[in-house]
């Protein structure tokens, strides 16, 4: 099937070649060519394909990054020229309180929402893998919130649900919750609406891990049974070992992402991290900087310590990577 | 043996009832949404029920100008953006990965390494600068600073996504195109393009799905000058000033932002969900 296809397209180019060929390079009033060595033109055509990329690499990636590490060391408002001042910003982020508040504010939020995301994934990813009626239609159910969860819209209707005396609380008073709190009106619960609406978009990383559950081998748990393992033995003998690979890869996207939320935060809190900056996450301190303050110096330099620590935080995912991901095929 | 809470086979119906459960809470917001939206405003806050017990489409027709220029404008401004950068990441990345995938040349596998790097790069590490040098261009206030970068292949993602796939397109197409005299744009074009469609189309809808839903870039490249407005930021910026009185309108005019989502997830369900267990694609 796969082989005759091959051939049906090979004869498919063949068709029209001939008409492709020869026309370039009898055109009159062309310029004389210069010999190139046959690997010579194919470099050249490599970078005339690479173009586009290369110029987005060097002028919007990386040239931005070492700019910004420069302006990070200067006073710059656009108004005036960058003016020198060496470790100044740094030295102000360690002593500024609402950054402080802003790193806490994102690691808590990242601590918290990240594993109950993946948690909530994985066990709903093992009960739909025990198979269901109409299971794309449930896949799609459990989808969805991850398809449109970081939207704009999504967090309006976070904000008005979550609002002074708004339907949370209507629906917390059919289980006889009669004072709840103010939600997103008090600074100890603000960011935990936040969290809510992060652990609600599990959809994504469950649609990954129904994949990786479909490739383990159903022999595995047929040995387990005759050895009369129960579930939960191979649930962490089996299934978790052979999805740990999945479970990193999921664990180091979401990290990455949550470090940089910013919409929820910035609607529901109508882009001042407020109340008492308790949904002041760090990007979108770095907005108010930058972009409220137009201080880019002091912007860039929140932007790398962000890098770095993301970095370092990827880095250090990995490293303790080593003892709980297991990769069969170097197992065997 | 001790059995755990996982040990005893769960019924198959208390088990499907569970999912379903868990289902109506998922869709819950998303249901109070669409409800909410067709309510007078003052049924929006005094009930947890999802039907209106009486219904309006004023919020929609209210709402429609309710954000300080018509909703037209902002749909339009985003449609446009989406479409330029939808055109924008196909043409460059596909190029790139060409490039990668196919031919040699020197410094290959440095480049290579760059790209992959310039994928896991948070915006913000170069937004800044970025800000600094479209504002010297003149472009802030337009959506330039937004598309043009999509022209230059900056979605690095995208282009190792069709490098993947290119290289498992078979190499003797290439050898006999080429034994036919056949240059290297026309094999691009003629041969690697076609039979890269599926790859392109992943490409396609997850720029539009993305760009459709960005707020961060578009805030900070947009505000100051509300006609270039897309609907995201029409909507951060209708949150901010808005009174107590229209959070219907408000509701209406996001539910009308999702639509186009919707209408994607439903043609392309299979896709979206495929690309998302096989490459990790969010949504």
């Amino acid at each position: 099937m796969q082989l005759e296809s091959r051939g049906s397209q090979a004869r498919a180019v063949r068709a029209w070649l001939p008409r492709a060929g020869g026309l370039v390079e009898q055109g009159p009033g062309r310029l004389p060519r210069r010999k190139l060595s046959r690997r010579q033109r194919e470099a050249l055509a490599a970078y005339l394909f690479l173009l586009p990329w290369l110029v987005g690499m060097v002028g919007i990636t990386l040239g931005p990054m070492l700019a910004s590490l420069w302006i990070s060391f200067t006073r710059y408002n656009l108004l005036s020229p960058p003016h020198w001042i060496g470790l100044g910003n740094y030295d102000a982020l360690l002593h500024d309180p609402l950054f402080a508040s802003a790193v806490k504010v994102t690691l808590l939020y990242v601590g918290v929402s990240v594993p109950i995301q993946i948690g909530f994934a994985l066990f709903l990813a093992v009960l739909l893998n025990r198979g269901m009626k109409a299971l794309g239609l449930v896949r799609a159910v459990y989808y969805i919130p991850s398809l449109l969860g970081s939207s704009v819209a999504i967090a309006i209707v976070w904000r008005t649900l979550f609002g002074y005396d708004g339907t949370v609380d209507r629906v917390v008073e059919l289980f006889g919750w009669h004072n709840p709190p103010a939600w997103i009106d008090d600074p100890h619960t603000a960011v935990y609406t936040l969290v809510v609406l992060a652990a609600w978009q599990f959809g994504a990383p469950m649609i990954i891990f129904l994949a990786g559950l479909r490739n383990i081998p159903k022999e595995l748990y047929e040995a387990a049974d005759v050895d009369g393992a129960h579930r939960w033995l191979q649930f962490r003998r089996i299934t978790l070992p052979l999805l740990s690979p999945l479970i990193l890869f999921n664990l180091v996207l979401q990290v990455i992402g949550s470090f940089q939320a910013f919409t929820p935060a910035y609607v529901i809190s109508g882009g001042t991290g407020g109340p008492a900056s308790s949904t002041l996450f760090y990007t979108l301190y770095l907005y108010q900087e930058a972009f409220g303050q137009l201080d880019m110096g002091y912007g860039s330099a929140m932007a790398w310590v962000l890098l770095v620590a993301i970095v370092a935080v990827t880095a250090a995912i990995f490293a303790t990577s080593r003892r709980w991901v297991f990769y069969m095929d170097r197992q065997a | 043996m001790r059995r755990h809470g996982l040990g005893r086979r769960l019924p198959r119906g208390v088990l499907h009832l569970l999912i379903v459960a868990g289902g109506v809470v998922m869709l819950y917001p998303l249901l109070w949404m669409i409800g909410s939206s067709l309510k007078p405003e003052s049924q929006i806050f005094s009930t947890s029920s999802i039907l209106p017990s009486t219904w309006t489409v004023s919020n929609y027709t209210q709402g429609w100008t309710g954000l300080g220029y018509s909703m037209t404008g902002f749909l339009v401004n985003s449609l446009v953006l989406c479409a330029l950068c939808v055109a924008g990441n196909l043409i460059s990345c596909s190029l790139a990965a060409f490039a990668f995938a196919r031919l040699r040349f020197p410094l290959r596998k440095v480049l290579f390494a760059l790209m992959l790097a310039s994928i896991m790069l948070p915006l913000h590490a170069t937004i800044v600068p970025q800000y600094i040098l479209f504002k010297y261009f003149g472009w802030i206030g337009t959506i330039l600073p937004l598309v043009v970068p999509k022209f230059l292949a900056v979605d690095a993602f995208f282009v190792f996504l069709l490098v993947q796939f290119i290289r498992t397109i078979p190499r003797e197409l290439d050898d006999s195109a080429e034994v036919d005299g056949c240059g290297r744009f026309r094999l691009f074009v003629r041969i690697i393009l076609p039979l890269s469609i599926p790859a392109l189309a992943t490409t396609a809808i997850f720029t539009f799905l993305w760009t459709w839903g960005d707020f961060f870039t578009q805030l900070v490249y947009l505000s100051g000058n509300p006609a270039s407005f897309t609907v995201p930021v029409a909507l951060g910026a209708f949150v901010d000033s808005t009174s107590q009185s229209s959070w219907g309108q408000l509701l209406a005019m996001s539910l009308v932002s999702l639509l186009p989502i919707f209408g994607f997830f439903i043609a392309f369900q299979r896709l979206l969900l495929d690309g998302i267990s096989t490459t990790g694609l969010r949504g």
